[in-house]
């Protein structure tokens, strides 16, 4: 039985085995390994983000610096291993350091400031991105032994398909984030935040720590997400990823997950991730379509999973009215 | 003072918000094994009392033992880890979560690390069995009732603490049957030797379920009492802070007649709301003012809210001048000629924001439709007019609402309804928290106001304001009109002796 909770998931998860039937249909070349390795390769940077920013949204928070911090990454990253020579390893572990403790920093503010995340996070958008801006303007190119080494590294799949490494690594962000999400105590408090805070503070939840946690979570997986990009352009470029954050957002929530918070599922926004994929992979199956089809899409999918949710609530709660009428 | 039996002591709690005293020296004593009752009107402490004794404010003076040991909660976490739970009217669990995540967040049951779900599943069956309860513990809380969201409430608060239960208005949205089931659970934990803290409005219930009861008023502490030892109309007199004189039945049946003969022009009959008030009649005449008196809860702001179309009534019909009408919205009351001051002035009734003359210009506004903006010079000379008439101060048309005092706020939302030339307004708590001067100035328009033949609703649980001023006063009890009073029957004591009435009497 599908519980009501599970209802936009399944329905997501339903919209992509449909869509993918019927681009096969038009394409049949779409239903290959080498499609989906690829598609999987191409949003691997935009998927790490967007389970921080599944965490984000389903404490009913936002985080609009992901973008920005992704950028300010790539640069950082470049700038110090392609120009100064510093061993990509220091590199990666310094701005994963340095993007956590920015996410934290918003969290803090979010949290002990009271200011509301859309506000600090958009201060926070600006902020990163101006200091990408201030380490380069140029792109910077990148080449490392280690780095050439991750780039090269794959499993074959069979039919010709590669599961490259940052696949692999976006793979297991889900993996590890699903069950964050759903198997620990910090997940557990996370939903309790997004379904009311008033709530889960007085149920003795530590909110203070789990609004930190969660921002910094998202500040680690922009960090993350920069180095997968990073790798996948192999460079770094202060005006790249300008509303990757928007991306992310409509991902998590045509994965399903309430923008109020409280309700929704990592394995969601994966999905989320591949319909928008799709959506590309169809595009440049077709070869005369605007790329920017894409958006023009995912726009009416968002619409299309808003009103669903909002029936959902409805729907429920005319269900427990009529429940009660039943019991008087 | 401390027999061995108390539980939890608290002696001369005291607690001031900005200088302001919400509790004074108040005194409270939770036996083991007892139900209490803690009763009061609104504002009299109840809740800053409860607060201070479950850790979400921290008390200015007085002391607090627990098991006879000092205690000083300083977080609702700290005093559930003391065994002090708490179980919240509203704000209280999770409808994100499921039963089971709800009973157990916090203290997940863990295998290597991560949440054991199936531990968490068999164990939240077993305490939900012990409350008689047998649902799925993995559907959403959201998808049951009010009434089992309740004992989750109240397993997880007790599994949780263990020693205090502290309920906050459980009954107020649960019928008959589902109070019952809670009270036997109630009694339930009271025999396993709990102390149990209820706040209520319902005096039936309280007579029905508590042993002993805690009545405050304006922060300070009236008695504590055995309910076995207290009659009802005493306990009544104790929550309104006034001494029965001369309790008298005698003339009943007289003064029926007054004005009856007249037709009334504002018709409600039948009229009313599933879980808000029962269906009653009222008629109201020009030039009438009409009481509505009633505890804090029972049904006297739901009447207002239906009569002005907030809420819409599920049965009945109102008529004005013999033509039906439908108050499906608080337009379409004040298309009929309708206003309402609300009780929450600060949040229902004033934009702070907004200058005088906008807050009166507001109802105009609507009346006549947003299509036609009213010209800044009628606005200004609407503004001018009321500011005389009424004498709100400062005289400034252009001052920011929120800079007013409460007494002027007031003024100036009357200003608003008048200036639309209404045939009924209705007036909810029209002085609450207003000083004694604006005061006499309110009830002075309102007598004024209805020689011109206006008619007035005035909602108050100030008896001696209702008694002055109401040629009929409307009796509520538990979400019924259970009396009504007219001509000299309009008296403080009958008011009361109407409310003390356990058996309904039918609107005479």
């Amino acid at each position: 039985m599908i519980h009501t909770r599970n209802l936009p998931f399944v329905t997501t998860l339903g919209i992509f085995v449909i869509a993918y039937a019927l681009c096969v249909l038009q394409f049949p070349n779409m239903l290959s390994t080498r499609v989906i390795g690829n598609l999987l390769t191409d949003n691997a940077f935009l998927g790490i983000a967007a389970v921080g920013m599944t965490f984000v949204i389903l404490s009913g928070g936002i985080d609009l610096s992901i973008g920005s911090v992704i950028a300010f990454t790539s640069v950082f990253v470049a700038v110090l291993v392609g120009s100064l020579g510093v061993h990509p390893l220091i590199a990666f572990a310094a701005v994963l350091v340095i993007s956590t403790l920015f996410g934290s920093l918003m969290g803090a503010m979010i949290r002990y400031l009271g200011i509301p995340p859309f506000v600090v996070t958009l201060a926070g958008m600006f902020l990163a991105r101006g200091a990408a801006y201030l380490i380069s303007t140029e792109s910077v190119p990148i080449s490392h032994e280690m780095i050439d080494t991750i780039q090269g590294f794959y499993f074959r799949f069979p039919g010709g398909g590669r599961l490259t490494a940052l696949a692999i690594l976006m793979l297991l962000v889900f993996i590890i984030g699903a069950f964050i999400a759903g198997r620990t105590r910090f997940g557990a408090n996370v939903y309790a935040i997004g379904g009311s805070q008033q709530s889960a503070e007085l149920m003795g939840v530590p909110v203070g720590s789990t609004t930190v946690g969660i921002y910094a979570l998202s500040g680690f997986l922009s960090g993350l997400a920069g180095i997968a990009y990073t790798l996948y352009t192999s460079s770094g470029y202060s005006l790249a990823t300008v509303g990757v954050e928007l991306d992310a957002i409509a991902a998590v929530v045509i994965g399903g997950t309430l923008l109020t918070g409280g309700v929704g599922l990592v394995a969601g926004t994966f999905i989320g991730i591949l319909i928008q994929g799709l959506i590309q992979t169809y595009i440049v199956f077709d070869g005369t379509l605007s790329s920017w089809w894409t958006k023009i899409v995912i726009g009416i999918l968002l619409f299309v999973f808003i009103v669903l949710q909002r029936g959902i609530i409805w729907y429920s709660n005319r269900r427990l009215a009529e429940g009660r009428l039943k019991e008087i | 003072m401390s027999d061995t039996n108390s539980l939890l002591e608290a002696r001369g709690i005291g607690k001031a918000f900005l200088g302001i005293t919400a509790l004074d020296g108040v005194d409270f004593t939770l036996e083991r094994g007892e139900i209490h009752a803690l009763l009061g009107e609104n504002g009299a402490g109840k809740s800053t009392l409860i607060k201070i004794l479950t850790g979400v404010y921290s008390r200015d003076h007085g002391t607090m033992r627990l098991d006879g040991a000092d205690v000083t909660p300083a977080s609702v976490a700290e005093a559930q880890g003391l065994g002090i739970g708490t179980v919240y009217q509203e704000v209280n669990l999770l409808e994100n979560l499921t039963v089971a995540e709800n009973l157990f967040l916090g203290r997940q049951p863990r295998r290597f690390g991560l949440i054991d779900r199936r531990e968490m599943r068999s164990r939240s069956k077993a305490l939900l069995e012990r409350y008689g309860l047998d649902i799925d513990v993995d559907a959403l809380l959201s998808s049951y009732s009010v009434a089992v969201r309740q004992l989750v409430a109240i397993a997880r608060a007790v599994d949780l603490s263990g020693k205090v239960l502290v309920l906050d208005e459980p009954t107020a949205s649960l019928d008959a049957h589902e109070v019952e089931m809670l009270f036997a659970v109630l009694r339930r934990l009271r025999e396993q030797g709990l102390g149990i803290i209820i706040i209520t409005h319902f005096l039936n219930q309280v007579y029905a379920v508590a042993d002993r009861v805690t009545v405050l008023r304006n922060g300070r502490l009236v008695g504590t009492r055995k309910l076995a030892e207290l009659p009802r109309l005493e306990l009544i007199s104790m929550m309104l802070g006034r001494e029965l004189q001369h309790i008298t039945r005698e003339h009943q049946a007289q003064d029926e007649t007054v004005a009856s003969t007249a037709e009334a022009p504002i018709r409600f009959s039948g009229y009313g709301k599933r879980g808000s008030v029962a269906p009653f009649d009222l008629d109201i005449r020009p030039g009438e003012v009409v009481g509505v008196a009633g505890l804090l809860g029972s049904g006297r702001t739901e009447t207002a809210f239906l009569l002005f179309g907030i809420d819409r009534a599920d049965s009945g019909t109102a008529t004005v001048d013999n033509q039906q009408i439908t108050l499906s919205s608080p337009e379409a009351a004040i298309a009929s000629g309708f206003g309402f001051c609300p009780e929450e002035r600060k949040t229902d009734g004033i934009i702070g924001d907004f200058s005088v003359a906008d807050n009166i210009a507001l109802a105009v506004q609507a009346r006549q439709g947003w299509a036609k903006p009213i010209s800044s010079r009628e606005k200004a000379a609407l503004a001018e007019n009321f500011i005389k008439s009424l004498d709100i101060r400062p005289a400034d048309p252009n001052r920011q609402m929120k800079f007013l005092s409460g007494g002027n706020q007031q003024k100036a939302i009357l200003a608003r309804w008048l200036a639309t030339e209404p045939r009924l307004l209705i007036l909810d708590e029209p002085t609450r928290g207003i000083d004694i001067g604006a005061h006499a100035e309110i009830l002075k328009m309102i007598e004024k106001l209805c020689a011109d033949g206006m008619s007035l609703v005035v909602i108050s649980s100030e008896l001696e304001e209702l008694t002055a001023i109401a040629h009929r006063v409307i009796v509520l009890s538990d979400r019924k009109h259970i009396a009504e009073l007219k001509g000299d029957r309009v008296t403080a004591d009958n008011i009361m002796q109407a409310i003390a009435a356990p058996a309904r009497t039918e609107a005479a």
